[in-house]
């Protein structure tokens, strides 16, 4: 299939998706046990018997399922999302202001797994039973068995309480705080141990992928053809071999974006980071479902933009694909 | 055949058969010393949750003393947390939670994988198509969100908690059965079983299915290891059965004195930390004993 055919397909296949993750949405609301318009509403809220009796009519409580449901996707087409009512806003306004923040805290501790991750599994691969390796070993481990949550406290108690080096909440030093460069470098600041953190677990995944996949690639017959000309290694390993080792980790990239999701919940509500996760977190304590349901909703849209965009760095870096085959 | 041979008993040719390669996995995992140590630690965890509630029944939520008692003191050996309460006694209580909810989260988790990964994979067509679109769209969803959701809606308990996590977490158990059952259906043994006319359910659970249980198995202990760490997320998100003690609902409750008190909150972690630990150390184990020619990788 030539390109643009193939995006159309995507593309295509995408809505379908989200327009699955509404259904589950309105089905999961609607399965809830309680009083829908109190759990709309948000229990700890305590909202008014008026405000009761403005939900059931707005959201048509007393109506058949799939009448509610056409309803709710009607309203969804709109762009609406319901109502948080503990903001007293459109739940979008409430989740685009918490945006930036989770994408800046999941892009660039992906971007450090993979390269950081890629960079240490290429030098272990050369020698399988070394040193590195056996660190690999011992990191996919911990990278496994740590609880993230626990590893960014820990990190809080070392980090930033007995060698006080980072700062232990939040994005920015508040109104008081600089401007400017100075405003870029206090968010990396308080960006590094979250990102520390997040990152660790898929550092060691990465390190251990792109090892196996150099593996693989250095035993190839076209590796052995090169060094038989005679090319220096470092030429054959980092022009000839990683270009097709790195291929598995670009395919993993956009696959593990919903799982890098779901550790961006625990370490910004750690960090205080204001971003989705920590909303996501406040939204729990508040009862307020409408704001976590657009949430879930926003991640999902989030991780099939990012499969999209794998499927097409995919299509660019190996021009063997050429149909739509799906993996 | 049987009065032919009577030194040997009539049943052992068959014995031998089925048990030896069993035999020969235990003897590749025992060899494994970091396998066998998971394995007894997790052993000793079990046993410890089991009888731990006999030799203290106490209440774990009521206070023990006075509060943020650092470790050691005053009798207290792990201290006490921001309520006073006794942490040798929450960690006791709390493997409960994290056990129960580890091991059915990942009962569910597999049992759903397998019946997605076999009808799909062996039946192919369009029942693939549709079970293969139901699980990409699952995969779309972030695991935990998903998860916070579902027991939000439904109040915390072990129930909703348990299946929440299993519910989020089967996608990658179904295409791993699934890509086993692609390659299984084709072998001679298969064919053969269609040859003489066996029904699709005997093939599918009686014959396929055992020779997809190495990796299976496996992944069933990731599974279980995956489960505790969810579990645990979710109390730390304040999702947990206010019923039940749990390592994670220690964490998150002892977090605002973390600078302070470090030891109400890095006991737990540490519990979680060695209990998932050792389950991916039998996991690897089972890995290694089950392929011993890609041990080297």
């Amino acid at each position: 299939m030539r390109l643009p055919a193939v995006i159309a397909k995507r593309l295509g296949y995408a809505l379908a998706l989200l327009f699955a993750v509404l259904v589950l949405n309105f089905t999961l609301l609607y399965l809830a046990p309680g009083d829908a318009a109190e759990t709309i509403a948000g229990e700890a809220g305590g909202a008014s018997p008026e405000m009761l009796a403005k939900i059931r009519k707005d959201y048509g409580l007393d109506l058949p399922f799939l009448d509610q449901l056409y309803l709710y996707l009607l309203k969804v087409v709109q762009g609406d999302f319901g109502h948080s009512f503990y903001f007293d806003q459109p739940v979008t306004t409430v989740i685009f202001e918490n945006l930036a923040p989770t994408l800046l805290l999941v892009v660039s501790s992906l971007l450090i797994a993979i390269s950081f991750g890629t960079f240490l599994g290429v030098f272990a691969a050369r020698r399988p039973n070394g040193l590195l390796s056996q660190i690999i070993t011992v990191l996919a481990l911990l990278g496994y068995a740590l609880p993230v949550f626990w590893t960014g406290i820990m990190l809080i108690i070392l980090l930033a309480s007995v060698i006080p080096l980072f700062p232990t909440s939040g994005m920015d030093s508040g109104p008081l705080g600089a401007a400017g460069f100075g405003y870029v470098w206090e968010v990396l600041h308080h960006l590094a141990l979250p990102v520390l953190t997040l990152s660790t677990i898929y550092l060691a995944f990465y390190s251990r992928l792109s090892r196996a996949s150099m593996m693989d690639v250095l035993g190839a017959d076209y590796i052995r053809t090169a060094r038989a000309k005679g090319l220096n290694e470092r030429v054959v390993v980092f022009k000839h071999a990683l270009r097709n080792a790195v291929l598995p980790v670009v395919t993993f990239a956009g696959l593990q974006f919903g799982a890098l999701f779901s550790g961006a919940v625990l370490v910004e509500t750690v960090f205080s980071w204001p971003g989705l996760g920590t909303l996501a977190f406040d939204s729990i304590l508040r009862r307020d479902t409408p704001t976590l349901l657009g949430i879930l909703f926003f991640s999902a849209l989030i991780v099939i933009v990012a499969n999209l965009l794998t499927d097409l760095a995919y299509r660019l870096v190996d021009p063997r694909i050429k149909s739509a085959a799906r993996a | 055949m049987t009065e032919s041979t009577p030194a040997v008993p009539a049943e052992e040719p068959v014995v031998i058969e089925v048990e030896r390669p069993w035999r020969e996995v235990w003897r590749m995992f025992r060899a494994n010393r970091a396998a066998v140590a998971g394995l007894v630690t997790l052993l000793l965890i079990v046993l410890v949750t089991v009888l731990g509630p006999f030799v203290y029944p106490v209440d774990p939520f009521a206070a023990a003393g006075p509060l943020l008692l650092p470790p050691g003191e005053q009798g207290f050996l792990l201290g006490t947390d921001q309520q006073g309460r006794d942490l040798v006694i929450g960690l006791l209580y709390g493997s409960q939670s994290t056990l129960t909810v580890g091991a059915a989260a990942a009962a569910i988790t597999i049992t759903i994988g397998i019946l997605f990964g076999a009808l799909a994979g062996y039946y192919r067509g369009w029942v693939e198509e549709v079970l293969m679109r139901i699980t990409e769209f699952f995969q779309v969803l972030p695991p935990l969100l998903l998860a916070m959701v579902v027991v939000l809606l439904f109040s915390p308990s072990i129930y909703s908690i348990s299946i929440a996590i299993g519910v989020v977490s089967w996608p990658a158990t179904a295409r791993l059965v699934r890509a086993e059952f692609l390659r299984l259906r084709e072998l001679d043994f298969v064919k053969a079983e269609r040859a003489i006319g066996a029904r699709n359910a005997r093939i599918i659970w009686t014959i396929i299915l055992p020779n997809a249980a190495p990796p299976l198995i496996v992944s069933a202990a990731l599974s279980v290891g995956i489960a505790i760490l969810f579990e645990a997320g979710l109390a730390f998100l304040q999702l947990s059965d206010p019923n039940v003690m749990s390592w994670g609902y220690l964490i998150s409750v002892n977090r605002p004195q973390i600078l302070e008190a470090w030891w109400p909150v890095t006991f737990p972690g540490l519990a979680i930390f060695i209990t998932v630990l050792s389950v991916s150390l039998i996991g690897d184990g089972l890995n290694d004993a089950f392929n011993p020619k890609l041990r080297q990788r």
